[in-house]
């Protein structure tokens, strides 16, 4: 009988952890190296579309409820120092700095994310991508860098717009208990948001949006035989991407406290 | 039914296989295999299922790594090709794929066009409309030119499949079970479509099947793949004048009347 069956397993698994994070990182390396002309205009362009319908109705029912549920909740805290007056600003530094990006990212990784997989692994084993690369295409080119391309772009416009529907859902919340302009609101809101606020949120959303596609893409790519492979990569693509969201997340405003 | 022979060994060979292994953990696929294609030869590769046929010819078109031996195909060692040289060398390979692998997003025209236009940059729109027309045509299925994959039957399928390959002119043609699952009237059509392609383009191809008309009518020669290497190769007769059970049991369950 073996031994020692605990420190093999946990050693193992290990194993198979950080051979999948080198896997990983051959495959960014690969993505950058890909990444010349000529592009696939035509395809990058789709995809975008895709990126966007896909997370576009959720994005908009999220960001309207979150703008005001938040803006309900902050509010007692706030009169009880009497300064309901910063209520505005606060609800936008909390959309801006962190709200939009995080929710915008963990919706895209779920919906976007899950597709890419799913759709890439099925194109594997029904071996669709060897045709491609039997005909002397480049499926990597056509497939992974048109989609990393896109969640990469799409995602910081979906988090500027996730922000704005949230600032509209705070000023109808606001509306409530006291009359303001539409203009005033977004005047006193907007007054708080640095440049380094919008800067470092158009970064962050940049990265979230090339783990997403990237992780999805890298499941979907080296999706194992039969369909059951399908569900995994599709499934290992949104559990993955959410998890390496929320580290880089915890990065961002370590390197954004930095500057500020 | 049976085609003429024609006498290719003193032809040129296109495609030289030599001693072939290819293991998955502890499944010996192949093991030994050696295999030669001669310029404008159909061969027929016959095996049961599981044997490896499809293996051997992915490592032929470069899809898969062998674990030793060695695959020359039109003068290259595929194995040894970089990303670049295997790209320019898939141009000249046709493989159709088992289950016809057609690109499930495109319209068949899209699934026509998506090698040309990405390999023939300056061609115009014109020309490249006029491609695709053709090797439908050749096919015989213009009339489905906007259909989506999931629209059509297998068997008009596997004719998409072959005709997406045919677009870029390849001269080595590589069929994986291209009869599989059709009826017999389609199958014969697919089979005159083989020999077609043979007979015009002076292709050279290895036909994998496991229905014997079809190889009777498209093989000049047959291989037989038992037990990871080829056990028979010759003519259609010779390969089943033995009294091997494995390979006459093969026979006898392709034709019970
Ligand atoms: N990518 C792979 N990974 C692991 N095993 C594989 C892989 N491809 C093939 N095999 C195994 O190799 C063996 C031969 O497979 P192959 O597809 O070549 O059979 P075949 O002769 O084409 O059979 P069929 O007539 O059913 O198509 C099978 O046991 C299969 O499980
Ligand atoms: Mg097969």
């Amino acid at each position: 009988m073996n031994s020692k069956p605990r420190t093999y397993i946990l050693s193992k698994k290990l194993d198979v952890f950080f051979g999948e994070v080198y896997n990983n990182v051959l495959f960014i390396g690969r993505f950058f190296s890909e990444l010349g002309p000529p592009y696939e205009w035509k395809e990058i362009i789709r995809q975008c579309y895709m990126v966007g319908y896909k997370s576009l109705p959720l994005i908009s029912v999220t960001s309207f409820v979150i703008g005001i549920v938040f803006t309900k909740q902050s509010r007692p805290s706030l009169s009880e120092f009497g300064a309901e007056s910063w209520l505005p600003s606060l609800v936008a530094i909390a959309i801006f700095r962190a709200l939009a990006p995080l929710v915008t990212a963990l919706i895209a990784a779920g919906k976007v994310g899950s597709n890419i997989g799913a759709e890439l692994g099925s194109m594997r084993v029904t071996e669709q991508i060897d045709a491609m690369e039997v005909s002397a295409t480049n499926p990597f080119k056509f497939l992974v860098v048109s989609r990393v391309l896109a969640t990469s772009f799409m995602l910081p416009v979906l988090m500027f717009y996730m922000a704005f529907i949230s600032m509209i859902g705070a000023y109808l919340n606001i509306l409530v208990n006291e009359d303001t302009s539409l203009v005033a609101f977004f005047v006193n809101a907007l007054e708080n948001i640095s440049f380094l606020d919008f800067f470092s949120s158009l970064i962050k959303t940049i990265v979230f949006g090339f783990s997403i596609g990237i992780i999805g893409a890298y499941q979907g790519y080296n999706a194992t035989q039969g369909t059951e492979g399908v569900g995994r990569a599709a499934n290992a693509a949104v559990v993955t991407a959410m998890f390496v969201v929320f580290i880089e997340e915890i990065v961002a405003v370590q390197i954004t406290n930095w500057f500020r | 039914m049976h085609k003429k022979e024609i006498h290719t060994s003193e032809r040129e060979v296109v495609i030289a296989v030599r001693q072939l292994y290819k293991s998955f953990g502890s499944n010996h696929v192949l093991r030994g295999v050696d295999l030669d294609v001669h310029q404008g030869e159909n061969v027929v590769v016959l095996g049961r299922s599981g044997t490896g046929k499809s293996v051997l010819i992915k490592i032929i078109a470069g899809l898969l790594k062998q674990d030793s031996g060695k695959a020359v195909v039109l003068g290259e060692d595929v194995a040894t090709l970089d990303r670049k040289a295997l790209r320019n060398f898939r141009l000249k390979i046709g493989f159709s794929f088992q289950n016809s692998a057609l690109y499930d997003s495109m319209t068949v025209r899209e699934n026509l066009e998506f090698p040309l236009l990405r390999n023939s940059r300056n061609l115009g729109r014109t020309a490249v409309n006029k491609a695709v027309q053709d090797v439908l045509d050749d096919v015989g299925l213009l009339h489905t030119i906007n259909q989506f994959p999931a629209e059509l039957s297998g068997g008009q399928r596997k004719r998409i499949g072959i005709a997406r390959t045919l677009i870029m002119r390849p001269s080595v043609m590589l069929y994986d079970e291209p009869t599989a699952g059709l009826d017999p009237i389609t199958s014969v059509e697919i089979n005159n479509l083989i020999n077609e392609v043979q007979q015009r383009y002076n292709t050279s191809s290895i036909i994998i099947t496991h229905d014997l008309t079809c190889a009777k009518a498209t093989g000049d020669r047959m291989a037989v793949l038992l037990e990871g290497k080829f056990a028979r190769m010759g003519s259609f007769e010779h390969v089943f004048e033995t009294d091997d059970e494995r390979i006459n049991s093969f026979y006898d369950y392709n034709f019970i009347d």
